[in-house]
């Protein structure tokens, strides 16, 4: 649909101009101000993105509210913005959970508030502007400047072992990328210089130069996603994030590489990406199975949801190279879920931070008993992450395992197990944390959840139940799209 | 009176307006009374001013051609008129930056700016050299006042020291460097670096005058390698970093670059491009050895100015990767776009070591020299806006997008991948990750920190504008790339 409004301009920069504006406001004497501006900006720039979904064409595959200017002519880069049904969802998605961060970050950020907010409205501008652009220069430079702000976030607002895992967090994303920016240099040389991912989706490459190519991208969206064996950052930046870093990491950030797979590596490199799905597979069954495992043993909420994380990503990563619609559409559906499931089970554990100081699950017991409201919510929260039917996780595991099935029975079978090892791990966190007699006098002490805790929480359950009751509005905006990326990765291109 | 030959010179009417200005100034610094200066000061900006503006003035009547003057001796073009601007714009730059740092220690007299308009004179006859002869001259004129101005401070012994070395060494640079210059003479019969050329391509067929000035060119590079600082030929620069008073290391790190940039595309592009398969592979070795080392090296400095001095070591190897990715296989095609990527590098590194070591200067104070890691502490706390310029310089310099840094880096990787050099990319990229952790360090010092004292920072107002414009540059380079980059590229296309 024709649009004059430049609505994904406004997506990526009302965030960013809210945030330097709350970044100008100075220090935290007037901390309520910035708050409440903020939360302006993050609301505003939630309603901006809601055009997006209403003037959204389900029939169309091609790439809507396009914006084309020349950026740096001499490299022929074009600032380029467009969404299809596949990067759509997530700039809503990016901006919902952003409302949910300042609201969460209300009362729990003390020090240096307008910093905190203004770096987060920022990120959220950046993200936005990861899942619409469609020049690869512009993708990068939005991909890379995400690390800027998250690092700071870390190692600001973390928890005792901040600098470590912050620097951890860096490095090991600027090295994935880093080569990515070779591959696409490598090409841009191949394409006749030219940036644009469109036009690299046509460009044909030997089976050779497709393979050394996935690789390149690999280890760029392997190191987002994470996939094993390159994930061992993400246990460390979630447990060290502030509530704030750790969900948009887990709802947003982690998805950046799932989406680099399906916008990049897909369609760019259709021959190596098929020759290669064995491989991918086996990385993405690995995650599921053995880092379901490793999740099993976790004495640390946040690391056990952090683990949790990988084996949901490795979800994603197994539908997508089973190569069909059911696979990729319920990878898809799976990220979206994963991305409010997650943000609220780590917005839980920091409802429970808040108040007690503590992560380890040996610390709690009994809470139910003192925080009831809270008790009924997490747990909608733990079914969902196991996969319960009627909440948004089932959807995208089951269209999983359904894509898997068509593909191989055992590779379904062994994908098939994360349902057993997802309610194991989650269900017995939740029992030993919120069952059993009262634990001790701290859990005793505690307040059940306030207005705000109640509202976040909340819009994240009716969101939950949504896509879990009728997914279909969800996979209706998915659907030309993917079945234009599947047609589009079965024909060779060599 | 012959106007015709005065307006004909009108091309070197900057290197003239600057040496007539830098006398003045040397003269009427004698009745200067006030302790900052001001009289001088004001001098040197204006003549500053009067060259940026007639070199606009030049530029904007020539165009894209070259002007010869002086019988060859002397070349007018749009890359000279670019890089002279920059110079300009960075010496008066560091003039504002290090004035009250020198204040604070005495150290604010008329030879410092005296000196500092000689050297840059030295570097304009560099920029605009098109001969040996000329191109020596300008590089002599230069590095003997960077060596007084290393040993500004007379009484610390680290600064003479670090004198006494840059001197030493970098006459042994010259004198290969003019070694080299000899042996060429010698093959080619001439000094005029646009004759050079045209005896190179003509020579360069036969295998036993080939050898003969491969043989200079070895010592050409060798010198070049020497200013530009890149390893095996990088040993005084650590040392001197570190030695020099601040203000004067700034300096160094900043305009020089430009001049030594500029006599590298002088003396291999104009002069020796038929020779390109011997010393971009000479090349090759320079910038995979300067990356590996200063990146590697850097991260076990804890003094900072030693630090951006590794630093400087690995980015000038960065922007090796431009000038040895021009000629594939005997084709020229790809060099416009290669030699503008090195020069786009250059520029943009001299901006942020401006930037940086401007900081430096900035939180430096009367009896207190910030030069270690610790001092940076907690300066998020302390003051905000200057810990963010100094994390755009920082980020900047490891080349993460949206700064500058990160485009300089992009357009040099882009001109290795079109020449085929994937590898040689790769290994680059691998090694600008190892230098994004010291740089990561500093932004950790700055923000996850604890300060050691809250004392607030003082600092002139004109200072902490300029620095803030630096900054700001910085990151408005890294959202719009474009005008910078088609400048660089047009002024290496009228080459």
């Amino acid at each position: 649909m024709p649009t004059t409004v430049p609505l994904l301009s406004l997506a990526i920069w009302v965030p960013i101009a809210f945030g330097l504006g709350v970044l100008a406001t100075g220090g935290d004497k007037d901390a309520p101000a910035q708050r409440w501006l903020a939360l302006t900006g993050a609301i505003t720039g939630f309603l901006v993105t809601i055009p997006l979904w209403t003037g959204f064409d389900t029939r169309s595959a091609a790439m809507q509210f396009v914006e084309l200017a020349p950026w740096i002519e001499l490299f022929n880069v074009h600032y380029h913005l467009g969404v299809d049904g596949i990067s759509m969802l997530f700039l809503l998605l990016n901006s919902f959970i952003t409302i949910t961060i300042v609201i969460a970050g209300w009362t729990v950020i003390e020090s240096r508030v307008g910093q905190y907010m203004g770096a987060f409205l920022i990120l959220s501008g950046l993200l936005n502007g990861v899942f619409s652009a469609l020049d690869a220069v512009l993708f990068y430079v939005f991909f890379e400047a995400t690390l800027i702000p998250m690092f700071i976030i870390i190692g600001i607002w973390g928890g005792p072992n901040r600098v470590y895992a912050a620097l951890k967090f860096f490095l090991y994303t600027f090295f994935g990328s880093v080569l990515m920016l070779v591959a696409l240099l490598y090409l841009y040389g191949k394409s006749g210089g030219s940036f644009s991912i469109l036009d690299w989706h046509k460009l044909p490459l030997p089976l050779h130069a497709q393979q050394l190519l996935f690789f390149g991208l690999l280890l760029a969206f392997a190191v987002k996603v994470p996939m094993w064996p390159v994930h061992t950052w993400l246990p460390d930046a979630h447990t060290e994030a502030p509530t704030g870093g750790s969900v948009v990491l887990a709802a947003i950030l982690l998805k950046l590489g799932a989406y680099g797979f399906i916008r990049f590596t897909l369609p760019i490199l259709p021959d190596a990406s098929r020759s290669l799905a064995w491989f991918m597979i086996g990385l993405s069954l690995i995650a599921v199975v053995y880092i379901g495992l490793v999740a099993l043993v976790q004495t640390d909420m946040k690391k056990l949801i952090a683990y949790s994380s990988i084996a949901h990503m490795g979800f994603v990563t197994l539908g997508f190279f089973v190569f069909n619609a059911y696979g990729v559409e319920g990878g898809l559906i799976q990220m979206i879920s994963h991305g409010f499931i997650s943000a609220a089970m780590f917005l839980c554990v920091g409802v429970l931070y808040d108040r007690m100081h503590s992560r380890m699950i040996s610390d709690y017991g009994g809470v139910v008993n003192t925080m009831p409201k809270f008790a009924t919510l997490m747990m909608l929260f733990a079914m969902a992450n196991c996969g319960l039917p009627a909440t948004s996780g089932f959807v995208g595991e089951f269209m999983v395992i359904m894509g898997a099935m068509k593909a191989n029975f055992w590779v379904a079978f062994a994908a098939a197990t994360t349902l057993v090892f997802g309610a194991a791990y989650t269900l017995w966190m939740y029992k030993r944390v919120m069952f059993g007699a009262v634990a001790n006098d701290h859990v005793r002490g505690l307040t059940d959840l306030n207005g705000r805790e109640l509202l976040v929480l909340g819009s994240l359950a009716v969101a939950v139940l949504w896509m879990g009751i009728y997914p279909k509005p969800f996979t209706d905006v998915m659907h030309a799209s993917v079945n234009e990326l599947l047609r589009h990765v079965a024909l060779p291109k060599i | 009176m012959n106007w015709t030959v005065f307006v004909n010179h009108i091309p070197a009417a900057p290197e003239v307006v600057l040496l007539v200005g830098a006398c003045v100034a040397m003269i009427a610094d004698l009745r200067v009374k006030s302790e900052r200066r001001t009289g001088t000061f004001l001098i040197a900006q204006g003549v500053l001013l009067a060259c940026a503006v007639l070199t606009l003035f030049i530029q904007s009547v020539n165009g894209t051609s070259r002007l010869y003057l002086f019988n060859g001796l002397f070349v007018s073009d749009a890359m000279s008129n670019v890089l002279k601007f920059a110079a300009y714009v960075s010496v008066s730059m560091a003039l504002v930056y290090s004035r009250q740092y020198l204040l604070d220690r005495g150290l604010f007299k008329g030879e410092f700016i005296t000196l500092l308009l000689f050297a840059l004179l030295g570097m304009m006859v560099m920029i605009s050299a098109n001969s040996f002869l000329t191109l020596y001259l300008g590089l002599e004129l230069m590095s003997l006042c960077l060596y007084a101005m290393v040993a500004l401070n007379r009484d610390s012994s680290a600064s003479t020291e670090a004198a006494m070395k840059y001197f030493v060494l970098g006459a042994l640079a010259s004198g290969l460097l003019l070694y080299g210059m000899s042996m060429i003479y010698g093959a080619t019969g001439t000094l005029t670096i646009s004759d050079v050329a045209k005896q190179v391509a003509r020579l360069s067929g036969h295998s036993g005058d080939r050898t003969f000035l491969v043989f200079g060119l070895v010592f050409v590079v060798a010198g070049l390698a020497f200013k530009l600082g890149v390893v095996p030929f990088h040993m005084w620069i650590p040392d001197v970093y570190h030695g020099a008073p601040t203000a004067v290391t700034l300096v160094i790190g900043s305009a020089p670059k430009l001049s030594a940039f500029a006599i590298t595309i002088r003396l291999l592009v104009n002069g020796l491009l038929d020779l390109a398969a011997d010393w971009q592979q000479m090349l090759l070795v320079l910038s995979v050895l300067s990356m590996a080392l200063g990146n590697i090296a850097a991260i076990a400095q804890s003094n900072l100015k030693r630090m951006l001095a590794y630093s400087t070591i690995a980015h000038m190897g960065f922007m090796l990767l431009g000038l040895l990715s021009g000629v594939v296989a005997g084709n020229w095609l790809n060099k416009d776009e290669a030699y503008a990527a090195a020069m786009f590098y250059t520029v943009i590194y001299v901006l942020m070591s401006l930037g940086a070591f401007g900081m430096l200067l900035y939180l430096s104070s009367k009896g207190f020299e910030c030069e270690n890691l610790e001092d940076l502490k907690g300066l998020n706390r302390r003051n905000p806006w200057y810990a963010f310029l100094m994390l755009i310089a920082m980020f900047s310099l490891a080349g993460v997008p949206p700064t500058a840094g990160f485009y300089a880096k992009l357009s040099v990787l882009g001109a290795a991948v079109s020449a085929g050099q994937i590898w040689l990319a790769v290994v680059a990229v691998i090694f600008s990750l190892v230098g994004a952790y010291y740089y990561l360090r500093i932004v950790k010092l700055m923000y996850f920190d604890d300060p050691k004292d809250a004392t607030p920072i003082a600092g002139q107002s004109d200072m902490r504008l300029l620095l803030s414009v630096n900054g700001l540059a910085l990151l408005a380079i890294g959202i719009l790339p474009q005008p910078l980059m088609a400048l660089c590229f047009a002024s290496i296309k009228s080459l």
